[in-house]
């Protein structure tokens, strides 16, 4: 397993690095299916899996009709006898319809059998707001999932983890939760040719620095890239961490890195209240670096609404670039440039 | 009355009618344990139920699947689970098959194909169809046969799995253990239909209805069934119908029904009806019938016994099991 180099890389569409975990999962495991509405002929909602029946027929490519629960059961059902599957929901939100099986059910079969059993099944779904797609369509339920033991939650940000970090999930041999941000489908970066995985649970600095530490989750890392630009030409050099998996989260990177800036600013497009910014710094607060401390742990996140349809307030909604960039620099207590 | 026997070996019928004395008597054990508050949290018997339980189970070969209900442990002897280990996982215990982590509404032995009872009512249905699938696109011959009660049938887990299950021709029976009753919402009040067997129509699967306390007239129709499945010409909706004699759970005082009903049910006891039916056919008689049954209740005791001589889990070992 190989982190992400700087080698042979080819640009992709972050729809195209998902694909391309699937079809490769697919072609070297015979285990691995895919189910869900609309992935077959239609090619998914959002174009993802297009391609993958005329690859590899029916049988492993599967439509299903419009039936969340039983999505989701079927696929931990047949993740405890054998299979592998890869179920998609097609938004993120109506993973809500089929909660008891995801929480009640998969999550928890492995230990309520006393460790007995194994549910190798990866959930994917794309999450997030800025498409006009309005309330019941936009939603970064993350954190819901994140507080459920048995489940793991990754949330890729780029082209390049998406893939790595998609391989990863289909090999774990316990429930994923993989959310993709939709509008991020059609965003490109450089991936790496060859084949390789990231370990989940592992964050990633996306750019190191010694003022300020920004954690930002999904669509926020490239926001918050676009802010340390900004701010290096103001001679601020902020840390931009990616945790890439909530659960588990790799606390150390993001202590180390609190405890080295002194100043930590959480992003999610998520609801702030109940948001995981919370949980991470609550860890960072609880932690030695604490003591380095120079301002209070900063969180921008969703506001307490449902997304809302019309194109500004949808904006208004959630963090923006700029939001980051003010926040930021209330959090170094200077004055914009 | 009109019996007929499948043509089952003679030493079928007897380990049937065993296998029924030792559920009766691994539930009576379990009332007389929770009555004294040696056992802890809650649990739902089944007796009253053997006959479905049995009737169905026996079908099965030893590798094919079961997914139960919150009212699972008939179920789980019919499948050839280990009392004493069943004994120890209601005590809490490091030997019981969950290591005292699941306790009675999630007894499960995964390697015998037995996937659980399940605390969500219809929660196991959807599970059933995954693993059907499974068995189907690994050209596997092993069933699953997913039992729930007439209460989930009114879930929409129940519509989902039946639906998918019959649009994928999955290798799986629906078997309905219909024991007129939620919790306390009679199967009357909760449906305008008469019976849940009628709902197969509407997924276009040949649905059927059975006298749950019939052991072998349950055989007869999951047997017929479960052979379908194999064939590949997928699901089938079985509805047994039953009756439970004790309470929904522990603390039922029973407000929903009479006194009355359940005497007339307990004289449909599947138990005395069906070594009744084997003594008349020459297959047994009164002696060893009353043997079996002793023998039943020793298992028990001992079962009983080995879960007490249990170690309790170690503290130290809370997290184990969450991931693999």
């Amino acid at each position: 397993m190989r982190e992400v180099v700087q080698s042979d890389t080819q640009p992709m569409t972050y729809g195209e690095a998902v694909r391309r975990a699937l079809r490769e999962a697919m072609l070297s495991d015979p285990r691995v299916f895919l189910l869900g509405e609309d992935i077959g002929i239609y090619g998914g909602a959002f174009g993802v899996t297009k391609g993958l029946l005329e690859e590899f027929g029916e049988e492993r490519v599967r439509d299903t009709p419009i039936s969340e629960q039983v999505i989701a059961g079927c696929a931990i059902g047949a993740a405890l006898s054998g299979m592998r599957p890869v179920a998609e929901f097609q938004f993120s939100d109506f993973m809500t319809l089929a909660m008891d099986q995801i929480v009640n059910q998969g999550a928890k079969l492995r230990f309520m059998f006393g460790g007995k059993a194994e549910v190798p099944v990866v959930f994917r779904s794309p999450l997030g707001s800025g498409a006009g797609l309005a309330a019941q369509h936009s939603q970064s339920l993350e954190a819901w999932f994140a507080h459920i033991p048995g489940v793991k939650v990754v949330l890729p940000s780029t082209p390049a983890d998406a893939y790595g970090l998609l391989c990863a999930s289909i090999h774990e041999p316990n429930l994923v939760i993989f959310l993709e941000h939709k509008v991020l489908y059609r965003s490109q970066g450089p991936v790496p040719t060859h084949v390789y995985e990231i370990p989940l649970g592992k964050a990633d600095i996306k750019r190191e620095g010694k003022h300020i530490t920004i954690i930002a989750l999904s669509i926020m890392v490239s926001r918050a890239l676009a802010v340390a630009d900004r701010l290096a030409q103001e001679g601020i050099e902020a840390e931009v961490i990616d945790p890439r998996t909530l659960r588990p989260l790799d606390e150390e990177t993001l202590v180390a890195s609190a405890r080295k800036t002194g100043h930590v600013l959480i992003v999610h497009e998520a609801v702030l209240t109940g948001g995981f910014g919370g949980e991470i710094a609550a860890r960072i607060a609880a932690s030695e670096a604490f003591y380095y401390l120079d301002a209070p742990i900063m969180r921008l996140g969703g506001a307490d609404i449902p997304i809302p349809y019309q194109v500004q307030l949808e904006k208004h909604a959630t963090p923006q670039e700029e939001d980051i960039y003010q926040a930021a620099h209330q959090l170094l207590q200077q004055k914009p440039a | 009355m009109d019996e007929h026997l499948p043509e089952l070996p003679r030493s079928q019928l007897l380990t049937m009618l065993n296998t029924m004395y030792r559920i009766r008597a691994f539930e009576e054990k379990v009332d007389e344990l929770f009555m004294r508050g040696e056992m802890h949290g809650t649990t739902h018997l089944s007796i009253g139920q053997e006959g479905t339980a049995v009737g169905a189970v026996s079908v099965l070969r030893g590798n094919d699947f079961i997914t139960s209900t919150h009212r699972g442990h008939g179920h789980c002897i019919a499948k050839g689970a280990d009392i004493s280990l069943m004994m120890a996982e209601l005590l809490g215990k490091e030997t019981g098959y969950c290591r005292g982590r699941g306790g009675s509404m999630h007894i499960a032995d995964v390697e015998t194909g037995n996937l659980g009872a399940n605390g969500i009512v219809a929660g196991g249905m959807p599970i059933a169809t995954g693993v059907a699938l499974s068995m189907k696109m690994q050209a596997i011959d092993r069933v699953c046969l997913c039992i729930f009660g007439d209460g989930a049938a009114n879930e929409g887990a129940f519509h989902e799995s039946l639906n998918l299950a019959a649009v994928w021709d999955l290798p799986v029976v629906f078997l309905c253990e219909h024991n007129q009753y939620g919790m306390s919402m009679s199967s009357q009040r909760a449906m305008r239909i008469e019976s849940v067997a009628q709902r197969a129509g509407s997924y276009g699967i040949p649905g059927e209805m059975v006298d749950g306390n019939n052991v072998l007239a349950v055989y007869t129709v999951v047997s017929a069934a479960v052979e379908r499945a194999r064939a590949g010409q997928g699901p089938s909706l079985i509805e047994s119908r039953t009756y439970r004699f004790k309470g929904h759970a522990k603390s039922d005082q029973n407000l929903y029904r009479t006194r009355e009903e359940i005497r007339q049910w307990q004289k449909r006891d599947p138990i005395p009806h069906f070594a009744s039916l084997l003594i008349a056919e020459g297959m047994l008689d009164q002696d060893e019938a009353k043997k079996g049954e002793a023998a039943a209740y020793a298992a028990v005791e001992e079962a009983y016994q080995f879960a007490l001589s249990s170690p309790d889990p170690d503290p130290a070992t809370l997290l184990e099991g969450v991931y693999a």
